[in-house]
């Protein structure tokens, strides 16, 4: 009869450099989905300043703004939103059934767009801090 | 060239044999050996005589065999020809090193699906990929997510039920009133099932399947396309197409894909199994919305 016995690497995520376009596209949706729902609770609790009167929520905005890491992580938060979104599009489609030949096609393209305003968002986000 | 396994049994045989001198079996074994000898010579003018070898890293295991119990890989130079597959590779190193290596094949032509194999980190076929086409050395392993009987072969028991699971035959609502009569099917009803025939029950798409892997009740690419090829046959008629959406739509039926592409990529045979588990996500719904 078959035994089974710990395989390692052959069963796990320990193969990732052989993962197909589509697979990528999973990990990374599963990935900045729930960074986007960590985010929200931030969100939340930033919004949540402002019960408390329009000066400390300036108070808190300006305090956050200041910091260079804030910053950062904004265009890093840009960056996983859009893609989520194109992903998200591209998804779409595929439950539709249409272009599921040029599914990896239209991963790579959401890649390169993400990439393309996150780095045109830049100016924006760094602007006046540096 | 051979594994450590033959040569222990060898010497054990001798030790056995050693009061006896003229007996049969010793003949034989005397035989047995100098043929084994004159192989190995062989084997190594074949060697040198070929134009290029390639090195084969063969995953090993035998829960029944002392020295196989730990999985291990076993290396095999085997002359590379042009035109070469993984299967010749393998059956080479089979018949000219060591003969307990064990693998699955029967047609050698991609039609059988015995020898569905993990061949350099991917779900290939042994017949059907060219050894040229594989960076060297070629690393060959049993199907990932599937329990190693032994060496290369492994246990598709699993992977059976599920394909029985959709109740994979022809059952059409009503049959033909005359007991000989046809029953016609469209061009374009037959173009529309075509690929999904084309299953050959390999396997690989299920040893892909990364949601497959982590939920054991899933009936995984194979078996839904096999349901997509009789609930989209047009010969069935509106009831047993229904009855057949109830199976997939199942818990760990179709809503349990997740769009990776890694069945369809790993298709031998080129099927769209995505897209056609997405077409009976379609369907499921289709026959469950009815406000018209």
């Amino acid at each position: 009869m078959s035994q089974s016995y710990d395989r390692g690497t052959v069963e796990s995520f320990g193969r990732w450099r052989e993962f197909s376009a589509g697979m990528w596209a999973w990990i990374l949706h599963k990935f900045t989905g729930w960074i986007l729902v960590g985010y929200l609770f931030t969100h939340i609790a930033v919004l949540s300043t402002s019960t408390q009167g329009a000066e400390t929520y300036t108070a808190t905005l300006q305090g956050l703004e200041a910091l260079l890491i804030v910053r950062f992580l904004e265009i890093g938060l840009l960056a996983v939103a859009v893609f989520h979104i194109l992903n998200g599009i591209r998804l779409l489609f595929v439950d539709l059934g249409l272009g599921l030949t040029a599914q990896d096609k239209s991963f790579y393209a959401s890649l390169l767009l993400t990439a393309a305003i996150t780095v045109a968002s830049i100016p924006t986000f760094l602007g006046g801090a540096l | 060239m051979s594994t450590q396994i033959e040569e222990q049994r060898e010497t054990e045989e001798e030790v056995e044999t050693e009061p006896e001198t003229e007996s049969p079996g010793e003949r034989r074994r005397a035989v047995k050996r100098e043929r084994a000898a004159q192989r190995e010579q062989e084997v190594e003018t074949a060697l040198d005589e070929a134009e290029e070898t390639v090195e084969l890293k063969v995953f090993r295991y035998d829960p029944e065999v002392a020295d196989k119990e730990e999985p291990r890989f076993d290396s095999f130079t085997v002359p590379y020809h042009k035109g070469m597959t993984v299967l010749d590779a393998l059956i080479y190193a089979r018949d000219v090193y060591d003969s307990s290596l064990t693998f699955r094949h029967s047609c050698r032509q991609a039609v059988c699906g015995s020898d569905a194999l993990f061949v350099n980190g991917r779900q290939r076929l042994g017949c059907k990929t060219q050894m040229g086409d594989l960076e060297w050395p070629v690393r060959i392993e049993p199907l990932p997510h599937q329990d190693v009987v032994k060496d290369l072969v492994v246990d598709m028991e699993h992977f059976y039920e599920q394909m029985h699971a959709v109740e994979p035959y022809f059952d059409p609502d009503e049959t033909p009133d005359g007991e000989l009569e046809e029953q016609r099917q469209t061009p374009e009803n037959r173009e529309k099932i075509k690929l999904s025939t084309r299953c050959i029950w390999c396997g690989a798409c299920m040893s892909s399947c990364n949601i497959a892997a982590g939920d054991n009740k899933y009936l995984g690419p194979a078996a839904i396309n096999k349901a997509y090829r009789f609930a989209m046959d047009e010969r069935e008629g509106e009831s047993r197409k229904e009855e057949r959406l109830r199976i997939v739509e199942q818990e760990h039926g179709v809503w349990r894909c997740q769009t990776q592409f890694s069945c369809t990529e790993v298709c031998p045979k080129d099927i769209p199994l995505t897209e056609h588990i997405q077409e009976l996500k379609r369907e499921a719904i289709k026959s469950n919305l009815k406000f018209w």
